[in-house]
């Protein structure tokens, strides 16, 4: 039965996990560990400062992995590692490790697309057959359906992706990044009651957010500023909560709309969302509400599967492999454009 | 808030929109409800927002088309709050289902069209002219900066002379249109009918009429590629009955290079 290990490190997580494939039966997942470099609030992370964090964990992060797998070196079948999308200096530091690893252990190499794995993880945990996938992280928005032995992009975001937007606003609100400025978002919108105006832009099956984004910085900036902001019904002050109140249900509106756009034209009722922000349960729940009225259901997965991690690119790399994929090693660069409809999809009918 | 019933047929259940075939006033004036239903997921005020405006822009394009002679349905009726448009009911199939009658061939088709092979449909002068047809609308409507935003063969729709608004027999037209199926039904007068605004907008950038006729490009190739062959006369006909087309043609040649909007960083 083989094996895989998978490394991660497109943004500032550093995932490794390790993954068994057993015919007929779901994958078994033998560790699946991550470390995340946290910013201090108001700073995003830069490249830098990111892959020194990567080479700094990662011996240690495939030491405990292995430990706690019990999984023999002589088991593990090849090494898989995020070949691109993401941030260039992250990516490399992980792909020196992994080939490192290839070449200490004379195992063949794996590269995986970033997007392919979280949609083949999320596929494999929750039983989705063939759903339209909403991908949405820090870095990627869009929507995806498989056609043909790839997965092409029906819609995506035109400018920044939605957990930049996040993110973003998170500094301009100085909230915490850690865990994760998305999750301090959410939490603080569940208090918000007041809906506030924001641009909403949707153009066919694409969207836009730096507009939204320019325009809610604004906002917050003149309340910070001393402006008196109030709801122009109740009269009631607008609060920092109302802002991120305002901004998940805008935001996520225009991804459900997106989304269920595409499930009309290729005929779906399944939806599965991946990437960090698929973690966002207010969006589930607007998902999972456009998902019923058209007779669906809306398929998600934790944050162990929906924030980056290493199991995801085990996995993804493992179904490559068996296939009899894999990448020489002069050949096993990483880039930080690599489209989700490059990759050929080979083991799926 | 409550909705009245819907009194009709519906025809198209889309992800925004239901479409209905109903009367207007009279039991013998044809309509077409097309009803944008509340989206529980989103918040009841932007629901709200969304649907007036929605509504509202669509019913504005559809009359700015109307007024400066581009064919399109009249609108009979607006209620944005309930996100309801009554409009003309256009009699006649969409250019997607008559080319693929025409390219298919059907199984109710008159004998001597079926006789005709593929190619020899396709370099038809009627469909030849169907194609001008196309292009010199699609340049009335660029010409007074409207953009459709989904142009494909379904919305555009093949109307048999036209009627003024109010005084439509149907006896007499269904009767007429009955028999013609295909290549016959490009006999005589017809026009060029363009439909579904509601992803439309007004703009005077090239940009978004390259945009525009990229959009119906791909559609085309991809829903008829036995005639992708035709496109190039819809452009032609276009580039010579539209003011800006140079501009507009040659900023479409740089859409197509794009290709896909954007390479993904993260």
């Amino acid at each position: 039965m083989p094996i895989a290990i998978g490394l991660e490190g497109s943004a500032n997580k550093l995932g490794v996990g390790i993954i068994r494939h057993a015919p007929g039966k779901p994958a078994e997942i033998l560790a699946n560990i991550r470390h995340t470099f946290v910013s201090p609030p108001g700073e995003g992370f830069l490249p830098k400062d990111t892959a020194i964090h990567h080479r700094t964990w990662v011996v240690g992060l495939v030491k405990r992995a292995l430990r706690e797998s019990g999984v023999a070196i002589a088991d593990v079948d090849c090494i898989c590692y995020t070949k691109g999308p993401g941030m260039g200096a992250p990516l490399q530091s992980v792909a020196i490790a992994a080939r490192t690893l290839a070449l200490l252990w004379d195992k063949p190499l794996v590269g995986v697309n970033h997007c392919v794995g979280h949609i083949e993880m999320g596929r494999e945990i929750t039983g989705a057959d063939n759903p339209v996938v909403l991908y949405v992280s820090g870095g990627n928005t869009q929507v995806i359906a498989y056609a043909d032995q790839r997965y092409r992009i029906f819609g995506e975001a035109l400018d920044i992706a939605i957990g930049n937007c996040l993110d973003r606003f998170a500094r301009t609100l100085n909230i915490s990044n850690d865990p994760a400025p998305g999750y301090n978002i959410e939490q603080m919108a569940k208090k918000g009651k007041h809906l506030i105006d924001i641009p909403y832009t949707v153009k066919g099956m694409d969207c836009s957010f730096s507009g939204i984004l320019g325009f809610i910085d604004a906002y917050a900036n003149d309340m910070l500023s001393g402006a008196d902001k109030r709801d122009p019904e109740t009269g009631e002050r607008i609060t920092p909560e109302d802002l991120c109140f305002s901004l998940q249900e805008t935001a996520f509106a225009m991804l459900v709309e997106i989304t269920e756009r595409a499930m009309a034209h290729v005929g779906s009722s399944q939806v599965l969302i991946v990437g960090g922000v698929g973690c966002n349960e207010r969006l589930q729940e607007m998902m999972g509400i456009m998902a019923a009225e058209r007779g669906g259901s809306v398929y998600a997965t934790d944050e162990r599967f929906c924030i980056d991690n290493g199991i995801m690119i085990a996995h993804a790399g493992l179904l490559a492999f068996q296939t009899g994929f894999t990448t020489p090693i002069d050949e096993s660069t990483c880039t930080q454009r690599f489209r989700t409809d490059e990759v050929l999809v080979k083991w799926r009918d | 808030m409550s909705r009245r019933p819907i009194d009709g047929t519906l025809l198209k259940q889309g992800a925004e929109a239901h479409v209905y075939k109903s009367t207007f006033l009279l039991p013998t004036v044809p309509s077409l409800m097309k009803v944008r239903p509340r989206k529980a997921y989103r918040h009841a005020t932007l629901d709200l927002r969304l649907t007036k405006h929605r509504c509202v822009s669509e019913a504005r394009l559809l009359n700015r088309c109307r007024t400066m002679g581009v064919p399109c349905p009249a609108v009979y009726f607006v209620d944005e709050r309930n996100g309801e448009i009554i409009m003309e009911w256009i009699e006649g199939p969409s250019i997607r289902e008559l080319l693929q009658r025409l390219i298919d061939g059907s199984p109710d088709r008159p004998s001597e069209a079926k006789e005709q092979s593929d190619g020899d449909v396709l370099s038809d002068p009627k469909v030849l002219q169907l194609m001008r047809q196309i292009g010199e609308t699609i340049g009335k409507l660029h010409d007074i900066d409207i953009i459709h935003g989904d142009l494909t063969t379904s919305n555009l729709m093949l109307r048999k002379e036209r009627r003024t608004t109010l005084e439509v027999d149907t006896s007499e037209t269904e009767n007429a249109e009955k028999n013609d199926e295909g290549i016959e039904l490009l006999e005589g007068d017809y026009e060029v009918v363009l439909i579904d605004f509601g992803l439309g907008q007004v703009s005077v950038s090239d940009e978004d009429k390259a945009v525009d006729l990229y959009v119906l490009e791909r559609a085309f190739i991809s829903t008829h590629p036995k005639a992708s062959g035709l496109f190039h006369t819809i452009l032609e006909a276009y580039k010579q009955n539209s003011l800006g087309s140079g501009i507009v043609l040659r900023r479409l040649q740089e859409v197509r290079l794009r290709g896909r909007k954007k390479s993904m960083i993260g």
